[in-house]
C-alpha cells in the first residue's frame, strides 16, 4: 500500500477541520446549551434549586423594566450612531476620493481612532470629557464666552450625547476607509458619462454609484450594527451604565445581572433572548441587504 | 479664454479639500494627542485648569511608576495571550479554511454556520463560560484565556483564510499533487507560501482582535494573566488622581497597535471589511 492509500482524499478534509469546529462547539456551542438548561432552573446568589421551573424565568423577562430600557436604550446608540457614521464615511470617503497630495498621510491620521482599544477610547474620551480638567468643557467656555461646567459623564441629559461622540468618533473611520475602498473601485467612465449627460450629483450616487457599492456598503452596515447592538467597552469607561441606570444597554445589563447580582438562571434566560433576538435582526438584515439570495 | 477661470475654480476647491481635510484631522487625532499628551504631563500640568495643551517638558515619571509597581506586566500578559492565541488560531482556521475552500466539506451551511459564531455576543456567552471555566479550575490561567480567543478567532481567520485560498489558481495544487506530492505535502508546500500575505494579515487582524478584547478579560482574570485593558479600568476609581496612570497604561497598550497597522496599511481594507473588499 503507498502512502497516498492510507490517507484517501475522504478522511483528509475531515481532519483538517475537525479541531476547528471542536473549538467552536467547546466555547461556542457548549455555554448556549448550558445556559439553555440553566435557564429551566432556579439558581440564584442563595439558592440553587436545580428543579425544572419551566418558563418561570422567561415570564420575569416580560415584567423586568430594567431590562426593556436597556435594550432601548441599546437601540436609541445604533439607531444615532449607524446613521451618523455612515453619513460622515460616506462624505470623507468622496473628500478623499480624487488624488490630492498628501492624502496617504491624512487617510493613515484618519484611521487611527479605529485602531485603538474600544476600552481606551472610552478612557481617552473621559479624560477629554472631564468638567474641570478636560480640554472640551474648555473649547466650549471659548466659543460661548463664559466658563462652561458640563458634566458630561454625569448628567443626564449629556451622558447620551458624549457616549454617542465616542462611538461616532472611533468608528466613522472605519466606514470611512471601506466606502473609500467601494468608491475607488466604482466604474469611472459610468459616472462620468452620467455627469455629461446632465445627471445631477445626487442622481449619480443613486443610480449607479450606491447599486455598484451597495454589496460593501450592506457588510459594513452590519458589522457596524452588529457591534453596537452589543456595545459595551465604551460605555463601560464612561459611565458604567450610570448615571443610575440611564445609560445601560442589554450588554452591560447581562454583565451586571450575571456578575454583580448573580441570578444564574435570569441571566441565562437573557442571554437567550438577546441571542434570539440577535439572530432574527441578523437573519431579516442579511435577507433584506440581498447579501444571500 | 474659459482655462484661466477653469482653473483657478480648481485650485479654490483643492484649497477647499485641504482646509476640510485638515480640520478633520484635527478633530480626529486631537483626542489621541491629549491621550499622550497627558502620559507625559506632571501632575500639577494634568490638573491644570484651564488644561495645559502641551507640557513643558516631556517626563516619563508617569511610565516609570508603570514597570516599577508591575503594572506593564500587564502589556506582557496581553502580548503573550493575543500571539499565542493568535498562533493557534491562524493553524486550525488556515486548515479548516482549505477543508471548506478546497472540497466543500459540509456545504455552504458549514461555512455560514462558522460565520454566524462571530455574530454571537459575548456577552451571551460569558456568562455560562465563566461557570464551565470556574469548575475547570481554568480561571485566570493563561490556558483559560488562549484557549478562549483562539476559539473566538476561528470564525473570523476561516472566513478570511477561505477567501484568499480561493483566489489561488487550483492548477499548482493538481501539478504537486501528479508530481507525487501528499495533500499535507501540498497544503504545506504549495498552499501556503502560495497565501503568505493573506496569512500575513488576517495573523495581523486577529492579533488586534485578542489585543483589544475587554470583555471576557474582565471575567475571566483575577491577578495573574490581567491583560492591560483590565488594567486600565482599574484606575477608574472615584477620584482623579490615577489618570496620569490611565494615560500611560493606555499607550502602552496602543502603540504596538500603531506599529502592526502602520507595517500591515496594504491589507487594512480587506481585513477589517472582512474580506467585501477585495485588495
Amino acid at each position: 500500500m503507498t502512502a497516498k492509500a492510507l490517507h484517501p482524499d475522504r478522511n483528509f478534509k475531515y481532519w483538517l477541520i475537525a479541531p476547528a469546529i471542536f473549538l467552536l462547539l467547546l466555547i461556542g456551542l457548549f455555554p448556549l446549551f448550558y445556559s439553555l438548561v440553566v435557564s429551566f432552573m432556579r439558581i440564584d446568589m442563595m439558592d440553587t434549586d436545580t428543579s425544572f421551573a419551566g418558563l418561570y424565568n422567561y415570564k420575569n423577562l416580560f415584567t423586568d423594566d430594567r431590562l426593556w430600557w436597556s435594550l432601548a436604550h441599546t437601540l436609541l446608540i445604533t439607531v444615532i450612531a449607524l446613521p451618523i457614521e455612515l453619513v460622515l464615511g460616506l462624505a470623507m470617503a468622496y473628500l478623499f476620493l480624487e488624488r490630492m497630495p498628501g492624502r496617504q498621510v491624512f487617510i493613515a491620521l484618519l484611521v487611527l481612532p479605529t485602531i485603538i482599544s474600544p476600552i481606551v477610547a472610552g478612557a481617552t474620551w473621559r479624560l477629554m470629557f472631564d468638567n474641570k480638567y478636560g480640554p472640551i468643557n474648555q473649547i466650549i467656555s471659548w466659543v460661548w464666552g463664559e466658563r462652561v461646567n458640563a458634566l458630561w459623564t454625569i448628567n443626564p441629559s449629556l451622558v447620551y450625547p458624549a457616549i454617542i461622540f465616542c462611538e461616532v468618533w472611533q468608528w466613522t473611520p472605519f466606514m470611512f476607509l471601506i466606502l473609500l475602498a467601494a468608491l475607488s473601485n466604482v466604474d469611472k467612465s459610468q459616472t462620468e458619462a452620467a455627469e455629461i449627460d446632465g445627471a445631477s450629483f445626487f442622481r449619480t450616487f443613486r443610480y449607479i454609484v450606491l447599486p455598484a457599492i451597495w454589496p460593501v456598503m450592506a457588510i459594513a452596515i452590519l458589522i457596524r450594527g452588529l457591534d453596537l447592538f452589543r456595545i459595551f467597552d465604551i460605555i463601560w469607561a464612561l459611565t458604567q451604565g450610570g448615571p443610575g441606570t440611564r445609560t445601560e444597554t442589554i450588554s452591560i445589563y447581562t454583565y451586571v445581572q450575571g456578575f454583580k447580582q448573580f441570578e444564574t438562571s435570569y441571566t441565562a434566560a437573557i442571554a437567550f433572548l438577546v441571542i434570539l433576538l440577535l439572530t432574527v435582526i441578523c437573519t431579516w438584515a442579511i435577507r433584506r441587504m440581498g447579501l444571500v439570495k | 479664454m474659459s482655462a484661466l477661470p477653469f482653473h483657478r475654480r480648481h485650485g479654490t476647491r483643492l484649497a477647499l479639500r485641504y482646509l476640510i481635510a485638515l480640520v478633520l484631522v484635527v478633530i480626529f487625532v486631537f483626542p489621541v494627542y491629549w491621550l499622550f499628551i497627558i502620559s507625559f504631563k506632571t501632575p500639577d500640568e494634568i490638573f491644570a485648569s484651564p488644561p495645559v495643551w502641551y507640557p513643558q517638558s516631556i517626563q516619563f515619571a508617569n511610565y516609570r511608576v508603570l514597570f516599577k509597581d508591575g503594572d506593564a506586566a500587564t502589556v506582557g500578559n496581553s502580548l503573550i495571550l493575543a500571539s499565542v492565541s493568535t498562533f493557534f488560531a491562524m493553524i486550525l482556521g488556515t486548515m479548516a479554511a482549505y477543508s471548506l475552500a478546497r472540497f466543500k466539506t459540509g456545504g455552504e451551511n458549514l461555512a455560514v454556520w462558522i460565520i454566524s459564531q462571530r455574530m454571537m455576543p459575548p456577552v451571551a456567552i460569558v456568562f455560562p463560560l465563566f461557570l464551565l471555566y470556574v469548575w475547570l479550575g481554568w480561571v485566570d490561567t493563561y490556558f483559560g484565556l488562549i484557549l478562549l480567543y483562539t476559539a473566538f478567532s476561528l470564525p473570523y481567520v476561516i472566513w478570511m483564510m477561505r477567501g484568499y485560498i480561493e483566489d489561488i489558481p487550483l492548477e499548482l495544487e493538481e501539478s504537486a499533487l501528479v508530481d507525487g506530492c501528499t495533500r499535507w505535502e501540498v497544503l504545506w508546500k504549495v498552499v501556503l507560501p502560495m497565501a503568505r500575505s493573506g496569512l500575513f494579515a488576517t495573523a495581523v487582524f486577529t492579533f488586534i482582535f485578542a489585543w483589544n478584547d475587554f470583555l471576557f478579560a474582565l471575567v475571566l482574570t483575577r491577578t495573574e494573566v490581567t491583560t492591560y485593558t483590565v488594567q486600565v479600568t482599574h484606575y477608574f476609581g472615584g477620584q482623579s488622581n490615577f489618570w496620569a496612570k490611565i494615560a500611560a497604561m493606555s499607550v502602552l497598550g496602543t502603540i504596538p497597535v500603531f506599529f502592526t497597522v502602520a507595517v500591515m496599511q496594504r491589507y487594512l481594507v480587506r481585513g477589517i471589511s472582512m474580506g467585501a473588499v477585495k485588495g
